[in-house]
Formats: C-alpha cells, sequence, structure tokens
C-alpha cells in the first residue's frame, strides 16, 4: 500500500495523544501547591503549566525521532 | 424535540450545500471576469485556474448558522458565526495582498477573541480513557492557540486540486458523528454546515479544478473547525481527525525550522517527470511535505497523490470516531 509509513506515523501519534492525556490527568492535575498563601493557586496553575509545556516539548521531540526512524529512507532521498 | 432537531438538521444542511453548489458558478464568472486567477502549475499547459472561493464558503456557512440561530439561539452559535467570519477577513487580506509568515497566526488568534468573550467554552479538557482536567486559566491559551492551528493546517494541505475540500469533508463529518456519539447534539447540528459546505465546494474543486478556495477559504473552513472543537468540547477528537493535516504542518515546520509562508519557499519540494506526474525533489533545501513524502515511493498523478491523502483522512476520521467513543470509557 502506497504510504503505509505514513499510517503508521498517524497511528504513533495518536497513540501518543491518548498516553500524554493518561499523563495530565492522573499525575500532572492532581498535584497540588500549598503553603504559599494568595500565590497558591498561581503557584499550581504555573508548575502545572510549565509540566504540560515540557510534555509538549518531549511530545515533539519523541515525534520528531520517530519520523525520522519510520521514513529514514523517504527522508534520505 | 428530537423530531425538530432532525428537521433543522436536515434544512441547515441543505441550506449550507445549495447556497455553495449555486453561488459558486457566478463566483466563478465574477473572478474571471475580473482577472483574478492563478496558474496552476499541476496541470499540462498550466490552466488559469479562478481563486478565491472563499466568499462562496462563507455564503454558505453565514446562510446555515444564521438560520440555526434564528430557531435555536446560543452563543456557540454566535461565537462560531464570528470567529468564522473574521478568519474570512484575515484570509480576503491574505489573498490580496502578500503578507509575512506572522500575520496570519496572530490575525487568527484574534478571531479566537470571541469565543472568549461570549464565554462559549467549557475549560474543561476530555480525554480518552482517563476523563477530564479542570484547566480554567490554560484553556484560555489553548482557545487562542487552537484557531490559528486549525486555519493554517487546513491552508497547509491546500496544495493539490480537490484535496482541502475533501480532507474537510471527511474530517468534519467525523467531527458531526463524534458530537452526535458523546451526547452533544447542538453543536453536533451546527456542525453539519461545515461538511456540506464542503462537499459543494469540492463539486468545483475536485481535480481538475475549477476554482481554488484561496487563503480566504482554507482558514474559514479551518477556523469553523477549530471554533466547532472548542465550542463542542471535542478538542482532542478534533485534533485526531485533522492528524494527516498536522503532519503536514509539523513535517514543513520541523524541516525549515521557522514560520513562514509557503510561498517564501525557494525550493518547491515537487517537481514533474516528462510525462508530468508529480516527483519528489532530490533538493535538499526543499521542505519536507507530506505530498514530498508521499511521492518518495515514486511518481505519481495528482489524482493519485490526492486519493492517499483522502485515504489518510479516512483513516484519520476512524480514529476520532474509535477516540469518541473512547471517550465513555474510563479506566
Amino acid at each position: 500500500m502506497k504510504g503505509i509509513q505514513i499510517f503508521l506515523f498517524i497511528f504513533v501519534m495518536w497513540i501518543l495523544i491518548i498516553v500524554g492525556g493518561g499523563l495530565l490527568v492522573l499525575i500532572v492535575a492532581p498535584m497540588t501547591i500549598n503553603g504559599y498563601g494568595k500565590l497558591d493557586s498561581i503557584l499550581d496553575s504555573g508548575v502545572k503549566a510549565l509540566i504540560a509545556m515540557i510534555l509538549v516539548v518531549v511530545w515533539i521531540f519523541t515525534l520528531s525521532k520517530i519520523k525520522n526512524w519510520i521514513f529514514h529512507k523517504q527522508i534520505k532521498n | 424535540m428530537m423530531l425538530d432537531k432532525i428537521i433543522l438538521a436536515i434544512l441547515v444542511s441543505a441550506i449550507a450545500f445549495f447556497s455553495v453548489y449555486i453561488t459558486t458558478p457566478f463566483l466563478i464568472r465574477v473572478l474571471e471576469k475580473r482577472n483574478l486567477t492563478v496558474k496552476d502549475y499541476n496541470r499540462v499547459g498550466g490552466a488559469m485556474v479562478p481563486r478565491p472561493g472563499g466568499p462562496s464558503i462563507l455564503v454558505g456557512i453565514l446562510a446555515s448558522e444564521f438560520t440555526l440561530y434564528a430557531f435555536f439561539s446560543s452563543v456557540e452559535i454566535l461565537a462560531i458565526i464570528i470567529t468564522t467570519s473574521i478568519a474570512f477577513v484575515v484570509g480576503m487580506i491574505d489573498d490580496r495582498k502578500v503578507l509575512g509568515g506572522w500575520f496570519k497566526p496572530v490575525a487568527l488568534a484574534i478571531s479566537a477573541v470571541p469565543i472568549i468573550l461570549l464565554g462559549a467554552y467549557n475549560p474543561h479538557l476530555s480525554f480518552p480513557l482517563f476523563g477530564f482536567v479542570r484547566i480554567p486559566e490554560l484553556y484560555i491559551a489553548l482557545v487562542i492557540f487552537m484557531i490559528p492551528v486549525t486555519g493554517n493546517t487546513i491552508n497547509s494541505i491546500d496544495v493539490l486540486n480537490g484535496v482541502a475540500s475533501r480532507f474537510m469533508i471527511v474530517a468534519s463529518f467525523a467531527l458531526t458523528v463524534s458530537l452526535f456519539i458523546i451526547h452533544n447534539y447542538d453543536i453536533a447540528v451546527a456542525s453539519l454546515p461545515l461538511g456540506f459546505v464542503s462537499l459543494a465546494f469540492y463539486k468545483y474543486h475536485k481535480f481538475p479544478s475549477r476554482i481554488f478556495p484561496g487563503d480566504s477559504g482554507a482558514l474559514t473552513l479551518g477556523a469553523m473547525y477549530g471554533a466547532l472543537a472548542i465550542v463542542g468540547h471535542v478538542e482532542i477528537i478534533a485534533a485526531v481527525a485533522l492528524l494527516p493535516a498536522v503532519i503536514n504542518s509539523f513535517l514543513f515546520l520541523s524541516s525549515v525550522k521557522r514560520i513562514i509562508e509557503h510561498r517564501q519557499i525557494k525550493s518547491n519540494p515537487v517537481t514533474h517527470t516528462d510525462d508530468f506526474k508529480l516527483m519528489a525533489t532530490t533538493d535538499k533545501e526543499a521542505p519536507i511535505t507530506l505530498v514530498r513524502l508521499i511521492l518518495a515511493g515514486g511518481p505519481m498523478t495528482e489524482k493519485q497523490v490526492g486519493f492517499v491523502i483522502f485515504r489518510l483522512g479516512i483513516f484519520s476520521a476512524v480514529l476520532a470516531i474509535v477516540t469518541a467513543f473512547m471517550m465513555g470509557v474510563k479506566i
């Protein structure tokens, strides 16, 4: 089938989306920061946003590696 | 009550389809008269094709969404109408003037503001299998980010005859089915015009194209898709249905490593064989795109490449619908 690697890449992206969602819901979301008074909610959101951004960077880096692995021949062409 | 919604769904679908079906031939004639045509480089002889088709796409969307709003007023429908209209204006400006690579993302981010001002969103991000996260502050950033992404993503896949409109038919109907699966019937009905507008426009956009959507058409379709994803709370499902176009943007950005307009690219990723088939370039400077990857296996006709992208769209649509079913499952 033409472009089978692209179908595989889409499938891997889908799996990464589901796994990333799991990490956010199960690990990042339940985290709470206490002890800083009025700054608690700001710090809480800030830290979660930072973790989410790090996860996105890791996601893009992983995708980039998978892309190079899946399309090795094509990209060399 | 359910029967009312079914009748309304049929009515808005028919209005969306026939508005575009009837107005597009008029638009083609007007554009030809005013000499608003561009060369189709992939066609033997380089035929001149009228552009942009955005106005007829917008007519279809507004006619159907205003009809829906008349029967069933909601801030969500209003947000869809305003955001889509602003995206159309952004596209029209870009169709008439060559602007910098950052213009579209910034202008499209502004088009997302009505969704926030009207409060037509729910700051929960739902994931399949695991439930949802409540992110009040972050969600506003997500809204601002999502419209430029969907708009530009659809715009970036508009590279061959009929590809963008056919891809939009598949993605938007997948979104509609998913909205029905998660029981969000009101937004499911509001999403029907997007699929039917794309279907009617495809009649004129398919190979060999009689009209190109241009930036105004592609951004209008993409922004409406993004707005539906936000007001319908189906952000992740919408992203999954859009994956082939996301891959195209991802490959492009990861190879050029900056945000630039397609017209600013000096090396074309695709060239032609002697018999005018499309062929991946050997130029190392040219960006990697979805079409270039598809052609890496060997030269193909424009129609064949379009069909591969269509199959990728169907595959992603199936994954999106599976994701919608998974929303109801918790582990």
